[in-house]
């Protein structure tokens, strides 16, 4: 079967798109959320189960302990306290876990081991995945439910001192707060003494309920020197003084009349044996908890700390404080804590739990029913209320006691079932989903690879023997082999992985894909090795030849594609482009010379100039030789001056840039200039090629463009009045709109009638750029106007390039489709995007409508993000097609191709290096922002490649 | 005489990578808190100078300039005129490219230029050595084919070597290791002296490797 190569990109593309998707399933497990928006309230509570007269039972019940002190010490490592390290450093910790009245366990916390994740874990009870992380990256708050809302909803007083990422979290929820900033990990010594030395003044003052601080010194000692160095002992004795000095101030002194008062040492996350953190390895998970109160029975000796999760704090100091259990929360509580309380209060405390984690179980599980807590819980209810009924009716014997014991074990069972049924959702990858998309991906490229000397041929076609790999042998066995596989993993992983809950027919299809697609993978693997011997020499001549605008376009691309592995490559990627693109300009400048120069050497090198002498007849030709001397100095200029318009990154994004300087209300005039020059530029440049109705249709439209911008008051109109009130603009840029749609079809109506009727081949170049045109108006309306200068000038690079420099030097498809795509990189960033969710311009969503509505505010916002990489991609399509007509060449197709080839081509890789970083520290921050971009642009291409393809096609009708 | 003329450039490389070695030891003697971090625009210029105090001198005794048509001593201070010229041009274009890549416009504009007048030594003050300010025989040498005696492909790969090491030498900036070795313009002052003294030893090992397929032609 053969295929053109355009169509074959987009194939392949479309496979991919399905593989990029199932990965990202796997990356980003959906969240566990109640459905409830609003925050848990006391009366929302459920009663107590039994008969309806049952007095006061609908109540929350009582605070079991008056204030509680949270010491929180970061990357606090659980043999710090329980281990060798602890007996040295911590003796009083000790003294009291071994003899005082307290309880202590492990609390294992979930990767990410990263401060801010596990920060919202301690206070919603709720694990936080990575996607929650990527969504929340704009609101700073905390907008979930959570215990440090319910406390000061329920009037306690709340006191902080620690890590500012708490005020950040919490804003306003602090009566009393001092953030020291974890930005100077050299500095150990004065973060914490910038908390203890409040500790004085607050245990004094009596006016607080809860007080948390959280110390950063250890944790900058293990990134300095790990767990090892000798500054961990010093610095854990201070710990052991400061909770020295809480415990005695404030839990051993009993007060009578009032409630005990509670202690809370716990850690984030721990720290691995280089002193990092943020994977999942033991020492990384492990942290201590101890709880001190008087209200606690004495320890008669060292007992071995329990297991528990991190995330059960939550419940239990709700429940301690009397306040409702956040919403999200799927920790069980800690029971040693309540064990002294009457038997009614206990039961009654676990089915406040219980209830709350089946609502959130029923909430993120449509087969909730099936689940085995959801039936271990009914069970449970039911005697709960059994019990009551009998305790009300004053039954105070022995079989009282035990019945209330089994309902406290059944409930105990049923908490614990939910937690593991709600935790196989949370936190973790789902390799299998990860590893069947990264296996379509692969497969997609070593195809696009495979096929790429045939693709690029001059007959631009593939030769794709599917009909043969269909029916062969190995295609069926791999079938069974895919069938087997995945019944194995599904048995024995249960319902954790997303493609053992896909219906069946969709699983089929994947699976034939992806044994098809291995097929065929090998067929053309052993077609291109088997004539191995004569072609090899042939390449190795090719390959001498490469000149160095070649050797530049590969290395640049694998280069780029390396430098992925590298987060600061990541949040810095701009700089790749911008130096690549760069050294493209140069290089291309340097053929340029070698054009102009090299063959008109004169003989004699006497030093003179090189202005060409003898030929006053072509002095056109002279001054097209100038002008295409000046374009890639030009770009050059161009690019330098649009790098500074917008700072991007990381690193330096904090430099004051052009943007800012026009953006303030001080420069609106030379904004309003600049906006106008740039729309009067853009008109110049497109309008030459439109048809007549389109170039009105681009002026009233590049008019509408201005006067929304003045509308919303970006820039100033001439002759506005002073006292007009902004508006939305909606009706100004509606009307941009029906000029966008109306210029896109006329050249949709061109495009068609190409298609249909005869080859004019200029018909069709004449509506992709109607296409073009419409375009770039749609890109003047949604881009901010600082960035206007962003769309002339590429507009004027494309024009310059195209009239001095592709179609002289005669550079092929592959070579132009390689340089658009590093321009609409650069280009990407030169509007201001970067690497980090932040960047994404949401107000583009909102241009022309009076609310927000989904669809077209997602594709306005996707459009203005890409909208470099898109206007180069079109442009590209224009380019390709009108040099069609003059070669023969299938250069459309060979575009399509390599555009396909140079989007999977890093694609494929970054996916490859995300799974084996998936414990980097920096995997929420840069990688998986990066992950997100890499996939949206991914689309992005396969939305061109398919529009690229219905371009490829001939008519189809010869008049 | 192959053998010999190859020879003379290797011993000619050594001398100059020495030179850099020299420069960069040197001015401990008589600078106190030289290094090469901190002052580093020092290190930069003792490096440049003798570069090109060697550099001039090695080319002046090997004899291997320019043949001079006309000896006459007016004529030999414009064409030193002229060469003084080559080079500071030669400097403000690197320092333009220099800044089109990205450099800041008006901070450290010192050190940028500092970057451009190595790049100059390495790559400029060679070719004025060995061809004269000939700006046709300096694109004879350096288009395809053009090389006509050993030192034209010394210079070729000399030169390329520079420049790339330059370009190399930018990629470790924007790393996020806070490494004193990673401020403007260390890394490509570094990468440009890396990639010159790499040139220096790659430059008669290739003509050697290729001297059965290297075939000059005269002029």
């Amino acid at each position: 079967m053969k295929v053109r190569s355009s169509v074959f990109a987009s194939l392949c593309l479309i496979v991919e798109i399905c593989g990029i998707a199932l990965f990202l399933r796997g990356f980003f497990p959906a969240p566990v959320k109640s459905s409830f928006t609003l925050k848990s309230k006391l009366s929302d509570q459920p009663a107590e189960p039994g008969p309806g007269d049952a007095g006061n039972s609908s109540k929350v019940p009582p605070a079991l302990f008056n204030r509680v002190v949270v010491l929180l010490i970061d990357a606090l490592r659980e043999d710090f306290v329980y281990g060798a390290k602890g007996r040295h450093f911590m003796p009083y910790t000790r003294s009291l876990i071994e003899r005082g009245s307290s309880l202590s366990f492990v609390a294992k916390a979930r990767p990410p081991t990263v401060t801010m994740p596990r920060i919202k874990a301690l206070t919603t009870g709720s694990i936080p995945g990575f996607i929650d992380v990527v969504m929340n990256l704009n609101s700073a708050a905390m907008l979930e439910d959570n215990l440090i809302w319910q406390a000061r909803a329920a009037g306690k007083r709340l006191v902080f001192f620690g890590d500012d990422t708490w005020l950040r979290l919490f804003p306003k929820h602090f009566e009393l707060f001092d953030g020291t900033t974890s930005f100077f990990v050299s500095d150990y010594t004065e973060v914490d003494n910038n908390v203890t030395r409040h500790l004085d003044a607050v245990l004094e003052w009596h006016d607080w309920d809860v007080l948390i601080l959280h110390y950063l010194g250890l944790d900058h000692i293990g990134h300095l020197s790990g767990p090892h160095s000798s500054l961990v002992g010093p610095k854990l004795i201070e710990m052991d003084n400061v909770l020295k000095k809480i415990h005695t101030s404030l839990i051993s002194k009993e007060t009578e009349g009032t409630l005990p008062n509670l202690l809370v040492l716990c850690g984030d996350h721990g720290m691995s044996e280089t002193g990092s953190h943020g994977g999942s390895s033991e020492p990384e998970v492990n942290t201590p908890l101890v709880l001190l109160s008087p209200a606690f029975g004495r320890k008669a000796g060292l007992e071995k700390a329990e297991p528990v999760e991190q995330v059960d704090l939550a419940p239990t100091l709700a429940l301690g404080l009397g306040l409702p259990i956040p919403q999200n929360n799927v920790g069980r509580l800690l029971q040693p804590v309540f064990q002294s309380t009457p038997l009614r209060q206990q039961l009654r405390y676990l089915q406040l739990n219980a209830v709350q984690l089946s609502r959130l179980l029923k909430d993120s599980s449509p087969h909730f029913h099936k689940e085995e807590g959801h039936e271990l819980f009914r069970v449970a209810e039911k005697s709960h209320a059994n019990w009551v009924k009998l305790y009300l009716e004053g039954n105070a014997s022995e079989v009282l006691l035990n019945v209330g014991k089994k309902v406290l074990k059944q409930y105990l069972d049923a908490l614990k079932a939910m937690n593991a049924a709600l935790s196989r959702q949370l936190g973790k990858y789902d390799m299998y989903s990860m590893v069947l998309g990264m296996v379509l991906i692969l497969q997609v490229l070593l195809l696009l690879l495979l096929a790429m000397p045939e693709a690029l041929s001059s007959g631009a076609e593939v030769e794709l023997p599917l009909g043969p790999a269909l029916l062969s042998l190995p295609f069926f066995l791999l079938c069974l082999l895919a069938a087997a596989m995945h019944v194995l993993v599904c048995t024995s992983a249960g319902e954790l992985c997303f493609p053992c809950n896909l219906h069946w027919g969709a699983t089929i299809i994947l699976f034939t894909a992806a044994s098809a697609g291995l097929c065929l993978l090998l067929s053309l693997a052993a077609r291109r090795l088997a004539p191995m011997g004569r072609p090899a020499a042939k390449s190795a001549g090719n390959s001498g030849c490469f000149s160095e605008l070649d050797v530049l376009l590969l290395s640049g691309t694998v280069g780029h594609t390396l430098s992925l592995a590298a987060s600061s490559f990541i949040e810095e990627e701009h700089q790749t482009w911008y130096f690549l693109l760069n050294t493209l300009c140069l290089a291309v400048f340097q053929d340029v010379c070698r054009k102009y120069f090299r063959e008109k050497r004169p003989p004699a090198d006497d030093g003179a100039l090189l202005a060409p002498r003898d030929k006053p007849a072509h002095s056109s030709s002279s001054n097209r030789k100038w002008l295409a001397l000046t374009t890639p100095l030009m770009t050059l200029t161009f690019c330098r001056l649009l790098r500074s318009l917008n700072q991007t990154g990381v690193q330096w994004a904090h430099l004051p840039d052009l943007g800012h300087w026009l953006t303030s209300s001080e420069h609106k005039g030379a904004l309003s200039l600049l906006a106008a020059g740039s729309l009067v530029l853009v008109f110049i440049l497109v309008h030459r090629r439109c048809s007549l109705v389109s170039k009105i249709a681009l002026v009233l439209g590049l008019l509408g463009v201005y006067s929304y911008r003045a509308a919303v008051g970006n820039v100033l109109f001439p002759w506005q009045q002073d006292g007009r009130d902004l508006s939305k603009g909606v009706l100004e840029a509606r009307f941009v709109y029906v000029f966008v749609l109306g210029i896109l079809f006329t050249g949709a109506k061109d495009l068609l009638r190409s298609q249909v009727a005869v080859a004019d081949g200029g018909l069709k170049s004449r509506g992709l750029w109607e296409v073009y045109a419409g375009l770039v108006l749609l890109a003047a309306l949604v881009s901010r106007p600082h960035n206007l200068p962003v769309l002339s000038g590429c507009l004027l690079i494309q024009v310059a390039m195209t009239r001095f420099i592709w179609r002289d030097l005669q550079y092929d498809a592959a070579q132009v489709t390689i340089m658009h795509v590093w321009f609409g990189q650069a280009f990407f960033y030169f509007q201001g995007n970067s690497n980090n969710i932040g960047t994404v311009d949401i107000s583009a969503g909102f241009i022309g409508l009076e609310t927000y509505v989904e669809a077209p505010a997602c594709l306005l916002t996707a459009f203005s993000t890409y909208t470099g990489p898109l206007l180069w991609a079109i442009h590209l399509a224009w380019y390709l097609t009108s040099q069609q007509d003059s070669r023969a060449a299938p250069s459309l197709g060979h575009g399509c191709f390599c555009l396909a080839l140079l989007r999977s081509t890093p694609a494929a890789a970054y996916i490859i290096m995300v799974t084996a970083l998936r414990y980097h520290l920096f995997i929420w921050s840069v990688f998986s922002p990066k992950l997100l971009y890499e996939s949206a642009h991914t689309l992005v291409i396969t939305v061109v490649c398919l529009f690229f393809t219905a371009m490829d096609r001939k008519p189809t009708i010869q008049l | 005489m192959w053998d010999q003329e190859i020879k003379g450039m290797a011993s000619a490389h050594v001398i100059l990578a020495s030179t850099i070695l020299l420069a960069t030891v040197m001015p401990t003697i008589f600078l106190q808190n030289f290094s090469v971090y901190q002052t580093h625009l020092a290190w930069l210029y003792s490096v440049a100078g003798l570069v090109a105090a060697v550099n001039i001198a090695l080319f002046w005794l090997l004899g291997v300039g320019p043949a001079a048509k006309r000896n006459s001593f007016g004529h030999k201070v414009s064409r030193l005129i002229r060469c003084c010229l080559y080079f500071c041009l030669s400097c403000l274009f690197f320092h333009a490219v220099v800044l089109l890549y990205g450099a800041p416009l008006l901070q450290s504009v010192l050190e940028t230029f500092s970057l451009a007048v190595l790049l100059s030594t390495f790559t400029t003050l060679r070719c004025l050595c060995l061809l004269g300010p000939n700006i046709q025989a300096w694109i004879r040498v350096f288009s395809r084919d053009g090389a006509m005696s050993v030192w034209d492909t010394s210079l070729q790969i000399t030169t390329a070597c520079s420049i790339i090491g330059a370009w190399l030498g930018a990629f470790p900036i924007p790393l996020d290791w806070d490494r004193p070795w990673q401020v403007w313009p260390i890394p490509c002052t570094l990468g440009t002296t890396l990639g010159f003294l790499s040139g220096l030893v790659i430059a008669p090992a290739w003509i050697h490797w290729h001297r059965q397929h290297l075939t000059y032609k005269s002029k």
